[in-house]
């Protein structure tokens, strides 16, 4: 073992070695959990404080189930709480189809060309391009040009682009990550790219997609700026039409075209008025909005963990 | 899409384009005798192979025959694998590779390296080094290939299914846990697993590819004896970097290098009495 021509150290230096390594060790474990620490506690600031500030709204049921009203104690989140379920619907519904079939056709059926390279570098940028400039897009084309007018349709489309590019990266890297041998294993049996695709690549890249899917809808749960740039309302008293009904057809979709307002809104809309007594509102809210959005990034992490274990 | 190719087979540094030697063909009386009365299953007929601008099979020919193992030999990047994954033309999911040559497939006699893949795999099954199972249950993993060929019906599945775990030596460890995950299987099991996935759509030829490397000797035994149990039903093909473990199990034995076939016939002969010195070098353990 000791064979090799260069000279090895002796034992006290490779103690010394084996010493340091571990100390770099300890420095390096120390700061990452400080830097956790700090942005961990940062978000706990943020949400004890809402927590604390909109406590007497969060333990009165009205709060939930009133319409806003001018009086801040009778004022509650029912609208923004339906509208922003609803929208969240027309956006799922919307995105997640459409942002795993272009995942799957960019990764798996595009031709490598400079046209898919353009389409790949498009992609990644419209993740990064301002959420208002998508609300001013879907103002002109889906309000206007489209004549969709200022609707629960209308901002569920646009929360859909918005996250699209988030769903369609999260399939393709889940894609990517499944193993070759999967695939020759797939391919070794006769099946064709379709099969392949269908019977084992998605099932297995299900949890990656999942969790994009659900990290990009937590994303748009918060947004405000293009809701409210294709023109949501700031006060409704109203609810839409619900979506199934005792006479035939039973179900119906003019809650698709129902003007609303989601949370972010009303929370905006609270915290700029004047009176102290809505900001107590605006706090609830908030603490609502958080709940809602750590609750998806928590099922996400569920679902991913499900996912795994079933396929071991 | 070097890469791609590079994670497949380690290709030869270059190969001699000039003076490319003529195969050895070893029969001896008897083995002539047994040929005439064979039946070819596949041929291979002049069979060079790029990596994009990379040769790695240099005019390859050599006769598959009909139920017997054929063992493929030789050092790393000598083109076995490569040669392997022509049968089922697994180089054609991947960009910037091309063939030159024939394989002829039989009865038909059909030239596989001009049909459509997808044919070619549906008839030619394939089991890898790694063990790679789908990560679905036993029995899941064993229909998969039915399934593919859009066999859905529950009678035939159950039969098919128990026929070829039977045939892979798997049946008396899995038959009460078929609906368990293929993931809670050892490596070996997992591997006999993978053979008898590809067993049960009844391929005309089965590759295996180093299908024991990844394997500790027992596993190896056991997969070893259930090949041998196969040679009477299904004609196999097998790559191998154990020389013993193709003397043990094979018919014939074809030994590679650099992309060539240097020798090529009965695995006793060529074991015992090698004409090329290359393979008397090899399998001497000379180099390799």
């Amino acid at each position: 073992m000791a064979s090799s021509p260069g000279k090895q150290p002796a034992q006290p230096e490779l103690e010394s070695i084996v010493r340091g390594n571990r100390r770099s060790d300890l420095v390096m474990a120390g700061i990452g959990m400080i830097v956790l620490l700090v942005a961990m506690a940062l978000l706990a600031a943020v949400f004890i404080d809402l927590a604390v500030k909109g406590w007497p709204r969060l333990i009165n049921p009205d709060f939930y189930i009133n319409f806003p009203s001018r009086h801040p104690e009778q004022a509650g989140i029912l609208s923004a709480a339906v509208g922003t379920t609803l929208v969240m619907l027309v956006t799922a519904l919307v995105a997640i189809p459409l942002g795993v079939a272009a995942g799957v056709y960019l990764e798996e059926y595009a031709a490598r060309s400079w046209i898919t390279d353009v389409i790949e570098i498009n992609v990644s940028n419209l993740a990064g391009v301002p959420s208002i400039i998508y609300g001013l897009l879907a103002l002109g084309l889906f309000v206007h040009a489209f004549g969709l007018g200022e609707t629960i349709l209308t901002a569920g489309l646009v929360l859909a682009l918005l996250i699209l590019p988030v769903i369609i990266v999260a399939t393709r890297e889940a894609i990517r990550s499944i193993p070759l041998e999967l695939r020759e294993a797939a391919y070794g049996l006769g099946a064709d790219k379709w099969q392949t695709v269908r019977l084992y690549v998605l099932p297995a890249a299900r949890p990656g997609i999942l969790t994009g899917a659900i990290v990009g809808l937590a994303r748009a749960i918060g947004e405000a700026a293009p809701v409210i740039t294709i023109g949501a309302l700031t006060f409704i008293a109203f609810l839409p039409p619900p979506p199934v009904q005792a006479q035939p057809p039973f179900i119906n979709f003019e809650w698709l075209s129902s003007p609303f307002t989601v949370m972010p809104i009303q929370l905006f809309n609270w915290v700029s008025r004047p009176q102290a007594e809505f900001h107590i509102n605006a706090a609830a809210t908030g603490v609502v909005l958080m709940v809602m959005t750590l609750g998806m990034n928590g099922l996400a992490i569920y679902i991913r963990y499900r996912l795994r274990r079933d396929a071991r | 899409m070097q890469t791609l190719n590079a994670m497949h087979s380690k290709k030869p540094d270059k190969i001699p384009m000039k003076n490319i030697n003529e195969t050895v063909y070893v029969t001896s009386g008897a083995d002539a005798a047994a040929a005439a009365s064979n039946t070819l299953r596949a041929d291979v007929k002049s069979l060079s192979f790029w990596y994009g601008e990379n040769r790695a099979l240099s005019s390859v020919s050599m006769p598959v025959w009909d139920r017997k193992i054929t063992a493929l030999i030789g050092p790393s990047g000598c083109g076995k694998s490569t040669l392997l994954r022509s049968f089922n033309r697994m180089h054609d999911l991947y960009p910037g590779n091309r063939y030159d040559g024939e394989i002829r497939l039989y009865p038909e006699d059909r030239n596989l390296i001009e049909m459509d893949p997808g044919l070619v795999r549906l008839r030619v099954g394939m089991v890898f080094q790694k063990p790679n199972p789908f990560p679905k249950s036993i029995f899941e993993n064993v229909a998969a290939g039915l399934r593919v060929r859009g066999i859905h019906r529950r009678a035939v599945l159950d039969e098919r299914v128990e026929k070829s775990l039977k045939d892979a030596a798997l049946w008396n460890e899995v038959k009460d846990r078929m609906h368990d995950s293929a993931y809670s299987l050892s490596g070996g099991q997992q591997q006999r697993l993978c053979i008898a996935r590809a067993l049960a759509p009844q391929p005309d030829l089965l590759l295996l590819d180093e299908p024991t490397s990844a394997l500790d000797p027992i596993a190896t035994a056991k997969i070893e004896d259930l090949l041998t149990g196969l040679r009477q039903s299904v004609t196999v093909i097998i790559v191998t970097h154990n020389m013993q473990q193709a003397a043990r199990i094979s018919d014939l034995t074809g030994y590679m290098h650099m992309g060539e076939l240097i020798e090529y016939g009965d695995t006793g002969e060529l074991f015992t009495n090698p004409r090329e010195k290359r393979t008397s070098d090899y399998i001497t353990g000379r180099f390799g």
